[in-house]
């Protein structure tokens, strides 16, 4: 990622093409305190950021926050074959989520399509880095052999996913974490890594009777035994583990009823949901399926409380976005850190907030070429009638192969990173001096 | 005919989506497919109510209803046979089927054997070769005692033996 300044003659869309398959990010995830950065690509390497700690809290004329620099990088899964079926096992990074720090080393968890594998990462020597000679924004570079993080051996929680793992959540008793495929879902002890306790099944008898698959699935954060995973039918179950040892009943179902208005040859699609996660109060869920972000009260199982439309102006072209794929690209969303705004990813590397309390939204986007360092985030608009205003992107012209997928919330600060491809955007909200 | 011609075209690249993504690294994908599945039941059903509406019209006759899973009495459109892989067991067919589904079939629900067959075996029927279908048919226990016609490369036995 090590690039320089620019120069107006560098074609970027040059550099574009040439984006090697491995680089492209494929999940983002700060750990519980924020200082972490994880981010997994599709090469199954992992990298980790730290965040510079010697200017936070420090009034600069700014008001600076620190910021992420490489702390560690190393090679998480390696391609491997499956003999027995005569196939290949991809090593892309689907997930990767932190334990709570217990002690001076941090541990994270990385998932790809079969296998989750835990991380123990320490610094050998805690050099500090000095930061004064940071005058530019920089992409974060690799200096090399000054500080030295050690991965420890990892943990191999083998054969327990005969399908594609999508999710790994780390229960909030420490101890046990779960791990979703497209029919089961099986929880683990970090500590045990034989075997595994299978909690959700909905792998039908006959799998011609096949109707739904498992999508997302998140524990709870304060409740150890609750857990919700979504479906493909854009269905949420909450399960309750107190209640039976296999929780294929569900305790809570939340669904909405579909519009007959918007049927369409899609609907089965666009309703699938890619991404469910709890709010930090634990009271809500978001979800996202292909058109809109959704908010459900776990109280309420009718329907969603609150739904944001991210890019309704698709709607009348799905047709094309079935044509290359796109309908089946899975976004994420992700709360901020006192649930008052949710986030999202769409195309052109456009990205979508949403202040609940407002019900406002607003399009920012990522991507370097409109956007110089330290300069303050413009908002975007697509253009879909109306008055037209300068700046406005006309929904023909989105490329639709800049997809915003992956990104993750600071837990306590209005930190943002967003993955956009191979590149990887940390925006800040820019804090005044007056207000420190 | 905007409607057929569409859910022709949309089923036609369903196909084409499922054929190229059994070359895909990591294998079939089943969400992805069970998408295009429904999306080609989803429009299957539309052109074939669209039609039967168009030919229907003079005459009073009962529609038949597509139930989710279930193929019943199906003209015009051939589909080929579809299988997944990546961890799925059984060849998903999507035939185009002469006979009714009798009312003493109505459940279709069979016995798999693949409730007693362990994950980790490996499964035959995930291969994707049209010339072992008859034989993949003939050992799994199967509901689907349909005919299928020649776009189908194979013929298979009318009715299936299940366990």
């Amino acid at each position: 990622m090590g690039e320089d300044g620019e120069s107006p003659k560098i074609n970027h869309s040059f550099l574009r093409d040439y984006v090697t398959e491995a680089d492209v990010i494929s999940t983002v995830e700060f750990n519980q305190t924020g200082d972490l950065l994880a981010t997994g690509d599709k090469g199954g390497r992992v990298v980790i950021f730290q965040r510079e700690t010697e200017s936070k809290g420090e009034c600069e004329e700014l008001g600076e926050s620190g910021e992420y620099n490489v702390y560690s990088t190393f090679q998480s899964h390696e391609p491997d074959f499956d003999y027995l079926k005569s196939l290949e096992i991809e090593e892309k990074i689907n997930k990767i989520r932190w334990l709570p720090q217990q002690n001076a080393a941090h541990f994270l968890l990385s998932t790809n399509d079969k296998r989750p594998e835990g991380y123990n990462l320490k610094d050998e020597e805690g050099r500090i880095k000095d930061v004064s000679t940071v005058t530019s924004l920089r992409v974060p570079v690799l200096k090399p052999a000054d500080l030295m993080v050690e991965v420890r051996p990892r943990r191999i929680f083998s054969n327990g996913h005969t399908y594609h793992v999508n999710s790994i959540s780390v229960n909030s008793d420490g101890e046990t974490y779960l791990s979703a495929d497209d029919l089961r879902i099986n929880m683990w002890h970090l500590d045990i890594t034989d075997r595994s306790f299978n909690i959700v099944d909905i792998k039908p008898a006959n799998m011609e009777d096949l109707t739904e698959v498992i999508t997302a699935a998140e524990f709870h954060p304060q409740h150890c035994h609750l857990f919700v995973y979504s479906s493909s039918k854009g269905t949420l179950r909450l399960c309750d583990m107190r209640d039976s040892a296999l929780c294929d009943r569900h305790s809570k179902i939340f669904e909405e009823p579909e519009d007959p208005g918007n049927r369409s040859f899609f609907s089965e699609i666009i309703s699938s949901v890619s991404d469910v996660k709890f709010s930090h109060s634990g009271r809500y869920l978001l979800t996202r399926d292909y058109l809109t972000v959704k908010v459900w009260d776990l109280h309420m199982d009718k329907g969603p409380v609150e739904t944001y439309q991210v890019h309704e102006y698709l709607r009348s072209r799905l047709c094309s976005l079935y044509e290359n794929d796109c309908i089946f690209d899975k976004f994420e969303c992700v709360w901020n850190s006192n649930d008052s705004v949710i986030m999202t990813g769409a195309y052109n590397s456009f990205f979508r907030m949403f202040d609940r309390e407002t019900g406002r939204g607003v399009t920012l986007e990522a991507w370097r070429e409109n956007s110089k360092p330290r300069a303050v985030l413009r908002t975007r608009r697509v253009y879909t009638g109306g008055r037209r205003r300068r700046g406005d992107v006309g929904v023909d012209s989105l490329d639709f192969t800049k997809k915003i997928l992956h990104m993750a919330w600071h837990p306590a600060e209005n930190i943002i990173a967003i993955a956009a491809t191979n590149n990887l955007y940390i925006f800040q909200d820019r804090v005044k001096p007056e207000n420190q | 005919m905007d409607v057929t011609a569409e859910a022709k075209q949309i089923l036609v690249q369903a196909l084409g989506k499922m054929y190229s993504s059994r070359s895909q690294r990591g294998g079939l994908r089943l969400h992805r497919s069970l998408l295009l599945t429904l999306v080609m039941k989803s429009a299957r059903d539309i052109y074939h109510s669209v039609r039967l509406a168009k030919e229907m019209e003079p005459q009073s006759s009962q529609q038949v209803n597509p139930t989710e899973e279930e193929a019943q009495d199906r003209s015009g459109l051939p589909l080929p046979e579809v299988s997944t892989e990546g961890g799925t067991r059984d060849c998903y067919l999507l035939c185009p089927g002469k006979e009714n589904i009798s009312s003493d079939r109505v459940s279709r629900k069979r016995r798999s054997a693949t409730t007693t067959h362990p994950d980790f075996l490996p499964c035959k029927k995930a291969k994707l070769e049209f010339t072992e279908v008859s034989r993949v048919l003939q050992r799994s226990s199967t509901n689907c005692g349909r005919e299928m016609d020649s776009l189908c490369l194979v013929q298979v036995p009318r009715t299936m033996v299940s366990y």
